[in-house]
């Protein structure tokens, strides 16, 4: 039964992907869609730690900001992109892994868990913008300071240097890559891993009471997290072609923490829809001088806080669940789940 | 005599000047059943901490089936084979009955036998009609009944509980009770209770903690009627 709500999961997720990825481009250009579908793998990537694992880190910029650098320096070096976008990956991954192992060993929560990665931002976001000088290098990539790194190799067929992707086809496989990671997250949210993280989340001193060992595996959940954001991130570098210290920036996390609250913490899907939306909305801002766009996600944050202060998508859910939910039979145990898990 | 599962040897542990628990010489065998009382502020929760590695002890040394526990983080300790329940009610309140007792035998168990696991303590426990109701929603006593069931599932061969019939009704406390006697076959029970009436109905041997350091350690009836005891204990309660 299990398997076959799994199963059933999978092919609901996909289909309405697709449909997605074919009606969306008629209403919005593919060149914005794609950095929406960035934005939303990097709103996942914080729902992920955040909302399933109780880790609320104020840094996730730091780990985007990463990938996209790393993806970038790999690439001037390497000049084929399948190995940098691999490194873009794990660079962050292992960077998370060494700052999760301090901060969760050293038993840090909460709000301490949010200075440390505040500063550690700053700390890359102050290194990357003061590194202008031509003593600045990582093999042939020039660090470049303020201005960031321009003209690097853009992604290739892999195997093919000169075979770009780009344009349309960029979109599609930025697209299908969000999908397989949130595949991979409803998987691992599915497996006892996740199940297990989620009740380190609940009460992290009575999973330890059980025997697990919590530090362990809050530091590999951060680190999967991460991972997620640094994909984003190199994703965003190939987009942008050019990387620069706004990305570490304060106010790229502080939007990546306002995606999740207002899109739905706790869900999968919440973090991507906040972050797809909030961006979008960013975009059309941008396109007037009239108001100042961050006051609008600053009293879209308000508004949700106040009214709606468990975020769009469980919103939406508990609404359909109240209209179509009474004809059908009793929520089963697993419909229940879903439901609070997005 | 059985096997000695628990042993402390001159266990003391200091909060500054106050000394919570002084020099505590303990010992449990196999499938005893043993209680801990004590009033107020007689250490029986300090030493049920650094047992359970919650607190490390400042000197002294904890031993469990002879193995120097000292020290040990409350997951290694768990992962021997206690379980442990704190005096606060600590249960994952957002997840369902199931998923919490699940959650408790998968760290012993594959997933699938954790599952079998789960739905016959769940029976055990009489919680069939709310296995898949989020523990926020249930009441204190339930509540209490699905912890032993988190600490139970996983056959542990030393259990801890503190407090476990706190604010729980008659009809709660005589399950629980039942409960407790079942797990006494395979494990040796430490119990650190207030509640008189149900040492009465559950207890054998009892240690009596009175400042820190053992005041007394006898057959229920026998420290139930000592002098000493009820000045220092049921006297001031009066």
């Amino acid at each position: 039964m299990r398997a076959g709500g799994a199963g059933r999961e999978v092919l609901v997720t996909l289909v309405v992907a697709a449909l997605l990825i074919w009606l969306m481009p008629l209403v919005i250009g593919t060149y914005t869609l794609t950095v929406l579908v960035i934005y939303g793998m990097l709103g996942l990537s914080l729902g992920l730690i955040w909302g399933f694992g109780g880790i609320l880190c104020f840094g996730q910029a730091a780990f985007f900001g990463l990938g996209a650098y790393t993806y970038a320096i790999a690439a001037i070096n390497i000049g084929e992109s399948t190995v940098p976008m691999i490194l873009a990956v794990l660079v962050p991954a292992l960077f998370a892994a060494l700052l999760g192992a301090m901060m969760f060993y050293g038993r840090l929560t909460d709000v301490y868990l949010g200075v440390i990665t505040l500063v550690v931002t700053l700390i890359l976001f102050k290194f990357v913008n003061s590194t202008a000088g031509p003593q600045y290098k990582i093999g042939e990539a020039r660090l470049g300071g303020f201005n960031g790194i321009p003209g690097f190799q853009t992604l290739n067929v892999p195997g093919d240097p000169d075979a770009y992707i780009w344009g349309d086809p960029y979109f599609y496989v930025c697209a299908v890559m969000l999908v397989i990671v949130f595949l991979l997250v409803t998987w691992l949210l599915r497996s006892s891993f996740g199940r297990i993280a989620v009740g380190i989340r609940e009460n992290e001193v009575r999973m330890a009471l059980m025997g697990y060992d919590v530090a362990a595996r809050k530091t590999v959940l951060f680190a999967i997290g991460a991972a997620i954001a640094g994909l984003a991130g190199a994703l965003f570098a190939n987009w942008g072609e050019i990387v620069t210290p706004n990305l570490f920036s304060l106010g790229q996390s502080a939007e990546i923490i306002i995606w999740c609250i207002v899109g739905g913490l706790g869900t999968r899907l919440g973090p991507i829809v906040g972050a797809a939306g909030l961006a979008y909305l960013k975009f059309l801002l941008g396109q007037q001088s009239m108001i100042d766009n961050t006051l609008i996600t600053g009293l879209i944050l308000v508004l949700f806080v106040l009214f709606l202060p468990r975020g769009l998508v469980p919103a939406i859910a508990a609404l359909l669940t109240s209209i179509f939910g009474r004809s059908r039979r009793k929520p089963s145990a697993r419909r229940m789940r879903r439901l609070r898990h997005g | 005599m059985a096997e000695t599962v628990l042993e402390t040897h001159g266990l003391t542990m200091r909060f500054g000047g106050v000394t919570a628990s002084d020099n505590v010489d303990f010992k449990l065998a196999a499938r005893e059943l043993r209680c801990l009382i004590g009033p107020n502020g007689a250490g029986k929760s300090t030493f049920f901490k650094c047992v359970t590695g919650l607190l490390t002890p400042t000197e002294g040394h904890v031993f469990m089936r002879g193995q120097d526990v000292t020290g040990w983080q409350p997951h290694q300790i768990a992962s021997l084979g206690v379980g442990i329940k704190t005096q606060t009610p600590n249960v994952m309140d957002a997840l369902s009955v199931h998923e919490n007792i699940w959650l408790a035998a998968r760290r012993f168990f594959d997933p699938a036998e954790a599952r079998a696991r789960a739905d016959t303590m769940i029976d055990r426990l009489a919680l069939g009609s709310i296995a898949r109701t989020a523990l926020g929603q249930l009441a204190h006593g339930e509540r209490q009944r699905v912890e032993l069931g988190i600490v139970a599932v996983a056959d542990p061969w030393l259990v801890l509980l503190d407090e476990p019939a706190a604010g729980m009704t008659a009809q709660d406390v005589d399950r629980m009770t039942a409960i407790i006697h079942d797990l006494t076959r395979s494990a040796a029970v430490v119990i650190v209770e207030h509640d008189m009436q149900f040492i009465r109905s559950i207890a054998e041997v009892v240690t009596v903690f009175h400042q820190g350091a053992v005041l007394m350690e006898d057959h229920v009836d026998r420290v139930m009627s000592d002098p000493h005891v009820r000045a220092v204990y049921l006297g001031k309660k009066a």
